[in-house]
């Protein structure tokens, strides 16, 4: 009995994935826990598992293509096992997805007994006729407009409550096809005029297509909706690292002498902002309009933004406030590391109940950053800078580092905000502190 | 065009026609010698006389079929009922006789009749006074049913339902009586039963209100207006027939529709227009089609909860944000 394999939901916000490589051939025979291909999800590469013995009879995607959740990717079964039946199947669910097929549902309860006689280990696999794929939610503009276009709505990410597709979502999705369609004129003259307003009107410049990949869109969703629904503000303060400067040599030379990662200024920082966080339960929180609360976390996650060459991902410190530096500098650095490699793992950037955001290294002194949600504030970080400062009465060299807190007024107020930047600052003028 | 208010634009409406055809007369509790109980009759006793304004006493079923008889032998009355929600002592002659002769006599016999007086809630009246009726009565079929929002619409309407030969269930507002607003003076002036107005143009969702409800669509649209979102305001004006047509055209342009009905919800105005949208208009649809209501309860007397048993503005405000997925 062959087996299919389909598309997992790798992450709560996953709706499709790519698949970028394919680790095994067809043919190839291959073990329960066996990695066969990665994929590409909105927010991480990971790999995918078999979970039965066998063939891979077909690879039923090519690499860089996007399946949807439930989608078929392969066929796992016995050498020269006919695979027609699931193909045609899953087939005709891709056809229609909205109608579970009442053809399909008796042959998958058939299929199961046949299984069992078999002797195949508990090759129960993925579930099927329990309407795995699920429906696709759309409303009847978009999916009317879809049909008008040829749009296939299971490429399409809804917007709407419970991920509705709606009228905006093809528009937006016409928006994407229409410039390669302008840049070829041939197919101008049997398309239809498009009765939907689609207001952008591109320049008619030479220009070079980079598609979209699924975490830009996910920033790009993630960011505008911070932006546009958390009205936000920001705080600057001028810091005197001069101490905490000299702290971390300090602190260095002892990690280094027992051969443990260097601690960064960003570590203190982040150790800063956990026992601010703690004393400050307010800026520790989440504003969620749909539960119509506020929710203090009980615990302290700090996310630090990573850039990538192909956007930003942000890996999580937990219990930021409870870890020494040392523990945070490994930490950091090893999420860092796994983020330069596309292996973070979902969970890992999960949970963050707070964010900060370092543009020191560019030479930045100061900038705002967009808040990530569901936190209630972002701390932008500038770089260190040697300015000539006033100290009794003479100037003298010192050091300064910009912080700009961004909170989101629905929760955070400006004394609110004014005094939690106030402590994650005396935590770095007096960087002691940071040791009781 | 003058200045009227509401109650000014419905005493018009009446002394117009009455002056214009003799048949015409108005019979109530209280409307001659008191001049009506919220004035809207004052001063008419002295001008036609106790003949054709009459007072009656208390007995609606008594002075309702007493209409329906003079209007089955040729007279045009304009029964007015203190509040509707005693027209529900009057109900079998309004739903058994007036609603229905015309049919049962295979056309032998016009209705020409205005049932008129005050409907829905009005503030602290509890719960058997402050019935919304527009939903019961145009159940009926044989029934027109109209609940202007405007001294214009009112002063219009209520002159094409005194000339009309059917029965016209005619609802009004104690808490509009005394709303002012231009109002056109031709005695001419008819504005056709069953035609909507389109009261303001908007591109992003259609809200349908009719009555007091009207006004609380124009305050949602002049909010979503500070926002960026145009909402086109539909005033039916008429209940039955409804104006259906109007409707699906504005959704159809829109794509989305939220209906603001003082009714209790179930099997009410809202759920009609709902239904024909979803029938008419499906394909262009996308969002459900919300409703704001009275609560589904009897009407409370507090005042706290008088308030949230009827529609509010932002109720109404959230629903529009709701089907323009805005949040």
């Amino acid at each position: 009995m062959a087996i299919p394999i389909e598309m997992p939901k790798m992450s709560d916000t996953m709706e499709e994935g790519v698949l970028v490589a394919w680790l095994v051939e067809e043919g190839q025979r291959v073990s329960a826990g066996d990695v066969i291909a990665q994929v590409e999800t909105d927010k991480a590469t990971m790999d995918l598992e078999v979970y039965d013995d066998g063939v891979l009879l077909k690879k039923v995607v090519q690499e860089g293509e996007s399946v949807p959740i439930g989608g078929l990717i392969a066929v796992l079964g016995k050498e020269g096992e006919d695979i027609s039946g699931i193909l045609a199947r899953y087939q005709k669910r891709a056809a229609a997805p909205a109608e579970p097929s009442p053809v399909a549902e008796p042959e998958a309860a058939e299929a199961v007994p046949v299984q069992a006689g078999d002797g195949a280990p508990a090759a129960v696999a993925v579930s099927e006729g329990d309407g795995a794929e699920a429906r696709i939610k759309a409303s009847p503009l978009a999916r009317k407009l879809a049909k008008e276009h040829g749009l296939d709505l299971r490429t399409i990410q809804g917007s709407g409550p419970e991920g509705r597709i709606v009228r905006r979502d093809i528009e937006a999705a016409l928006a994407r096809q229409r410039p390669p369609a302008e840049a070829a004129p041939a197919p101008v003259v049997e398309a239809a005029p498009a009765p939907t307003a689609v207001a952008a009107a591109a320049p008619s410049l030479p220009y070079e297509v980079v598609p979209i990949t699924s975490m830009r869109r996910t920033i790009a969703r993630r960011l505008s909706q911070s932006k546009f629904t958390a009205p936000h503000f920001y705080l600057t303060v001028d810091v005197d690292v001069e101490k905490a400067v000299a702290f971390r040599e300090q602190l260095n030379a002892l990690a280094e002498a027992q051969g443990r990662p260097k601690i960064s200024f960003n570590d203190l920082i982040t150790k800063a902002c956990a026992l601010a966080l703690r004393q400050h339960p307010e800026i520790n929180a989440s504003y969620l309009e749909q539960e119509g609360e506020i929710r203090r976390w009980k615990a302290i996650h700090i996310g630090i933004a990573v850039a990538l060459e192909e956007g930003l991902v942000t890996p999580v410190i937990r219990n930021a406030d409870q870890k020494g530096l040392g523990q945070i500098a490994e930490e950091t650095r090893a999420l860092a590391e796994k983020a330069r490699q596309r292996k973070l793992q979902p969970q890992e950037m999960e949970g963050a109940t707070f964010t900060t955001s370092n543009l020191g290294m560019f030479g930045i002194e100061e900038f705002t950053a967009i808040i990530n949600p569901p936190n209630a504030c972002i701390l932008a970080i500038g770089a260190i800078r040697e300015v000539p400062v006033v100290k009794e009465g003479a100037i003298v060299p010192g050091k300064r580092m910009r912080l700009t807190l961004s909170c989101d007024h629905r929760i955070v107020d400006g004394a609110m905000g004014a005094r939690f930047l106030k402590t994650v600052q005396q935590y770095l003028e007096e960087p002691l502190n940071l040791l009781l | 065009m003058a200045v009227m208010q509401f109650r000014e634009a419905i005493r018009a409406a009446m002394i117009e026609e009455m002056e214009r055809d003799e048949r015409v007369f108005l019979i109530g509790e209280e409307v001659a010698q008191y001049d009506g109980a919220y004035k809207v009759s004052e001063g008419m006793l002295r001008r036609f006389g106790p003949k054709r304004v009459i007072d009656t006493p208390i007995s609606e079923a008594g002075f309702a079929g007493l209409g329906i008889g003079a209007a089955l032998n040729g007279l045009r009355p304009i029964v007015e009922f203190m509040t509707f929600n005693f027209s529900f002592v009057a109900f079998d002659q309004i739903v058994n006789n007036a609603a229905k002769i015309r049919y049962m006599s295979g056309g032998q016999f016009k209705l020409p009749i205005v049932f008129r007086g005050p409907n829905g809630a009005a503030g602290q009246l509890a719960a058997t006074h402050s019935t919304s009726t527009e939903s019961i009565y145009s159940y009926f079929p044989g029934l027109k049913v109209i609940a202007p929002s405007n001294p214009d619409d009112a002063k219009g309407l209520l002159k094409s339902a005194i000339r009309d030969d059917d029965p016209v269930i005619f609802l009004e507002s104690e808490l509009m009586y005394s709303l002012r607003g231009e109002v056109n003076e031709d005695p001419e002036y008819l504005i056709p039963i069953g035609k909507a107005r389109i009261a303001r143009e908007g591109e992003d969702v259609t809200i349908v209100a009719h009555s007091k409800s009207y006004w609380i669509a124009l305050e949602v649209a002049d909010r979503l207006a500070e926002e960026g979102y145009s909402a086109e305001v539909i005033d039916p004006r008429t209940i039955r027939p409804f104006d259906f047509d109007t409707v699906v055209q504005s959704v159809k342009k829109t794509n989305r529709c939220v209906i603001i009905d003082e009714s209790n919800p179930f099997a009410s105005v809202s759920s009609e227009v709902a239904f024909q949208i979803q029938q008419r208009a499906f394909d262009y649809l996308d969002a459900p089609v919300l409703r704001v209501t009275a609560k589904d309860t009897p009407a409370p007397y507090a005042k706290n909860l008088i308030e949230y048993y009827m529609p509010s503005v932002e109720a109404a405000y959230e629903a529009c944000k709701k089907v323009l997925y805005v949040d």
